[in-house]
């Protein structure tokens, strides 16, 4: 078994794609409407140079996929910035962060000094928290 | 596309928080990134998100804090000043409050060697905040 994609909801996956790939760098690894399903957009994204795990960019459904109750509480969550993350790593933060930066990514923290390594925050468009560790601890 | 609701405003002011704790933020600053008044910002940022604002900016600088303490041998004047606070009487009660000891005896009880955090990157700096809260919206005038 292995992990191929894990998900995100997202309140505009125009908006998402934007975002992952013009200014995280990312690529497109799949993008397929399907007419016969409402029109059901599989939308993925991964880093260059990994093949074997995405990021599925997922709408928020409406009934009869998700009730609407349920849809208020997926989307409160979202703006609270607690309905999912993401954990990125790299081998220098300190220059990604420059670069992501001048890109116009914005950061909620700057790299920072921890047990693990060097960390960072940021914020995709829907309130998704990404984090972007240099990892020097081995085993985290 | 502008995801238009309360809660969007208020995460807005809570990165602002995570990510300029270091600078002489007030929570007149984090409404302000809320777009609303000081006392309605205050009121719902704590139905949000359970704790006042000014807790919530004071956590964050007093958990970066206790992970200088543990990981640097800065002065304590120092750590107090790098994490936005100007008062290092201030930052002493509040993080003996906090933390049940003084900064200088919670460095004494945490050498460099005692970093076993096993945990995923950036949850243990989440999970890192200080829980002993008892510190009221009202002493934000004391800080600002």
């Amino acid at each position: 078994m292995r992990i191929s994609a894990t998900q995100l909801w997202v309140h505009d996956q125009d908006e998402a794609l934007e975002y992952y790939t013009k200014k995280l760098g990312m690529e497109v690894r799949s993008d397929v409407t399907l007419p016969e399903m409402g029109n059901f957009r599989w939308l993925t994204v991964a880093p260059p140079g990994q093949e074997d795990a995405a990021i599925t960019l997922m709408a928020i459904p409406g009934p009869p996929v998700m009730d609407e109750e349920t849809r208020q509480q997926v989307e409160a969550l979202m703006a609270k910035g607690f309905a999912g993350a993401v954990f990125l790593t790299t081998d220098d933060v300190r220059a990604d962060y420059e670069e992501l930066r001048s890109r116009g990514v914005e950061f909620t923290e700057e790299p920072e000094e921890r047990p693990y390594g060097i960390d960072t925050g940021l914020r995709d468009p829907s309130g998704n928290h990404l984090r972007l560790t240099q990892v020097t601890m081995a085993g985290v | 596309m502008a995801f238009a609701r309360t809660e969007r405003h208020l995460l807005k002011a809570r990165d602002l928080a995570d990510a300029r704790y270091f600078e002489p933020l007030s929570v007149e600053d984090l409404a302000r990134a809320a777009s609303m008044s000081r006392a309605h910002f205050s009121r719902a940022f704590r139905s949000a998100f359970g704790e006042s604002p000014h807790a919530y900016l004071l956590t964050r600088r007093l958990e970066r804090a206790a992970s200088l303490l543990r990981s640097t041998d800065r002065s304590v004047t120092e750590i107090c000043f790098a994490v936005g606070l100007q008062s290092v009487g201030s930052f002493t009660t509040s993080f003996t409050r906090t933390y049940g000891m003084s900064p200088t005896a919670y460095r004494a009880a945490h050498p460099p060697a005692a970093h076993h955090a096993g945990r995923h990157a950036g949850e243990v700096r989440a999970y890192a905040r200080p829980k002993r809260r008892t510190f009221r919206e009202d002493s934000a005038a004391v800080h600002s």
